[in-house]
């Protein structure tokens, strides 16, 4: 372990949902820090858990059905999962900022983009009206909104999808935050201008020193901005690494299996390696490795076990029985 | 050498734009703005553009799901949009699609059984005996069971949708199959499943496809030829291989570029493409792409560029190649 101190620290974290059908178990048992200046990935496929962490860290998640059962979120030793409605309201703002998948629906369509930033502003740092609109303006210049002072009088509905998540970056960023999650926010994209919104990440972390908590189901996009990956399956990690050790040498079936069936742009092979099966249902997992089903490689304690973790090297870690 | 299967000319699309209480047209979104192309058979030609381009339009005009505003779509060689309701019909069995999201394509009251025996029912083929008959070899053929026939969309997992999608398609033993994002909606673990399985149909039911995606990822996995969609035109359609390799018009290499590539040692380069795309409505004059181009030149903000044939069938719109 590098002697870097965890900004954020999530320890065993069961994030539940109680549905008519079952409980849910979205989030089952997930430990990982996050570091100072460091882009960390969270990847996974549909169902896996990745969003209701990030949703957890804030205790974002809808209540009924979902509840927080277990674990904790610890910001600067602080457990978040336990303080005050007040002090989380606090670190919302300047601490930890969140920005969503669709910008269309985190914006509110009836006040101008310039009120949506300022509000923040206002709320958290009690700044006086000269000042915020200077700051608005500043941060929208600073997303690449062209035409900032003019257009900081718009609705959202006059901007593109590009823009509204610029827009909602700029929010995000109002008061300074330390630690920024983003959740899928290139996903709505499309191609070229997903390139543009990952160059402001990708300058916020080189110019600001934000640590970032980057999900995302894209492997393409995660192996250009990540220092660390954290993959997910199911509601558990199955792998955690630096980026090299994930693409390079991927330990987890998992992992391997979701590198491989990435179509290659320069050759046009007969055929993909898909994993078999699909995304099983988090009511009532398996009791051992919840992978094993679509693994070729399982081994007969994969269905009576359930794997730990299992340090590689350095910063790499997997769980698996194949390396216990 | 291959016979056209299907030869596009300078075909529009365009949706009307109202205004007011008597919403008068006040203009056009031109979403399809003259292209022309052709489909040969058993070949796949992937078609490649960021949303609002035109593409699924194209798709859609070109099965006449959608009548074309002007232009002729001939299908092995008669002009399908001077076609009657009865000709269509015949058409149906011949040109099918599949759609992005099975979800909201599958009838949620009707059984897998009956949304893929349906088809078969309206073109009046076969008894009932050997419709099920045929549906179970269907449900077989895209990797499903028989048994699913019994169950309804909520059942299944959009994969297993996309499947009985395909298999709906399939049914009438069409020739030209559109499939518009067909696995964009779809996690990449199974997207491969779909991939490779259309793939195996084409080569088992000698299928053309038109594949309609925004993931040049995915078009280049699974073409054979390759248009660019740029606001409502081709910029450039050219083979697999040689697009990849050698890509002339700009916003082809930028779209390339923007290919994320799953490998952290190759260093992430800033974007290239400044700006957004134009509005469909009014679209810049000149070349279109003039305002993002990083290599415009003062021609193109006046005179609009002609896709023109280049060596080896490739074909470009761009001033820079005369």
């Amino acid at each position: 372990m590098k002697n870097n101190h965890n900004i954020l620290e999530i320890k065993h974290l069961k994030t539940y949902f109680f549905t008519r059908s079952g409980v849910v178990k979205a989030v089952d048992g997930v430990s990982f820090g996050l570091r100072k200046g460091e882009s960390l990935c969270l990847v996974g496929e549909s169902g896996c858990g990745k969003t209701a962490t990030a949703l957890s860290v804030l205790r974002l998640i809808d209540s009924p059905p979902g509840r927080i059962i277990d674990g904790e979120i610890l910001y600067h030793d602080e457990d978040l999962l336990r303080c005050s409605g007040k002090r989380l309201r606090q670190i919302r703002g300047y601490g930890i900022a969140m920005i969503f998948q669709d910008p269309q629906s985190s914006l509110n369509p009836v006040f101008t983009v310039g009120d949506q930033i300022a509000e923040q502003i206002r709320l958290h740092l009690g700044l006086k009206r000269g000042p915020t609109v200077e700051r608005t303006l500043h941060l929208m210049e600073q997303v690449g909104i062209p035409r900032a002072r003019e257009r900081m009088k718009d609705y959202p509905h006059q901007f593109s999808g590009g823009m509204r998540q610029r827009i909602m970056i700029a929010a995000a960023l109002s008061c300074g935050p330390e630690v920024l999650i983003a959740d899928e926010p290139t996903t709505a994209l499309d191609t070229t201008i997903k390139e543009q919104i990952l160059d402001i990440f990708q300058d916020l972390k080189q110019q600001r020193e934000m640590s970032i908590l980057f999900i995302t189901h894209d492997l393409g996009t995660v192996a250009g901005i990540a220092d660390r990956i954290v993959v997910m399956y199911g509601g558990r990690i199955a792998e955690v690494g630096t980026a090299f050790d994930i693409f390079d040498q991927p330990k987890h079936p998992y992992t391997h299996g979701l590198i491989k069936c990435l179509p290659d742009i320069s050759a046009r092979s007969d055929r993909l390696t898909p994993i078999p099966g699909m995304i099983p249902s988090l009511i009532d997992p398996p009791e051992g490795c919840i992978f094993s089903p679509r693994c070729e490689r399982s081994m007969p304690v994969c269905n009576r076990k359930r794997p730990e973790e299992v340090v590689i090297s350095g910063e790499h870690s997997v769980a698996c029985h194949l390396y216990s | 050498m291959s016979q056209k299967l299907v030869e596009v000319e300078n075909l529009k699309k365009y949706y009307p734009v109202t205004a007011g209480l008597l919403s008068r047209h006040v203009a056009d979104v031109k979403a399809v703005d003259g292209v022309s192309f052709n489909i040969m058979e058993r070949e796949t030609l992937g078609l490649v553009g960021e949303s609002g381009c035109g593409k699924s339009s194209l798709g859609r005009a070109l099965l006449r799901l959608e009548e074309p505003t002007s232009g002729r779509v001939l299908y092995k060689g008669s002009d399908i949009t001077t076609w009657h309701r009865r000709q269509l019909k015949e058409f149906r069995k011949e040109a099918q699609m599949i759609f992005q999201d099975p979800q909201s394509s599958l009838d949620p009251r009707m059984t897998i059984g009956d949304s893929i025996g349906e088809a078969l029912l309206i073109h009046g083929v076969g008894t009932e005996k050997e419709r099920l008959e045929k549906v179970a070899e269907l449900l077989q053929r895209v990797g499903l069971e028989p048994e699913h026939a019994a169950r309804y969309p909520h059942e299944l997992s959009g994969g297993q949708k996309q499947r009985v999608g395909i298999a709906r398609a399939l049914a009438v033993n069409p020739k030209l199959v559109v499939a518009d994002e067909p696995v964009s909606a779809l996690d990449v673990s199974v997207q491969a499943q779909i991939l490779n399985l259309i793939m195996d149909l084409q080569h088992e039911l000698g299928l053309a496809y038109l594949f309609i995606a925004h993931d040049l990822a995915v078009i280049g996995h699974v073409s054979d030829r390759i248009a660019v969609m740029y606001l409502g035109q081709i910029v450039e359609l050219a083979a697999r291989k040689e697009l990849f390799h050698h890509p002339l018009h700009p916003y082809t290499e930028a779209l390339l570029s923007a290919v994320p590539v799953p490998d952290p040692h190759q260093k992430r380069k800033k974007t290239s493409l400044p700006g957004e795309v134009p509005s469909p409505v009014e679209p810049p004059p000149g070349c279109r792409f003039h305002t993002r181009c990083p290599r415009v030149m003062e021609l193109c903000r006046q005179e609009p560029p002609v896709l023109r044939s280049r060596e080896g069938g490739r074909l470009v719109s761009c001033h820079r190649y005369g």
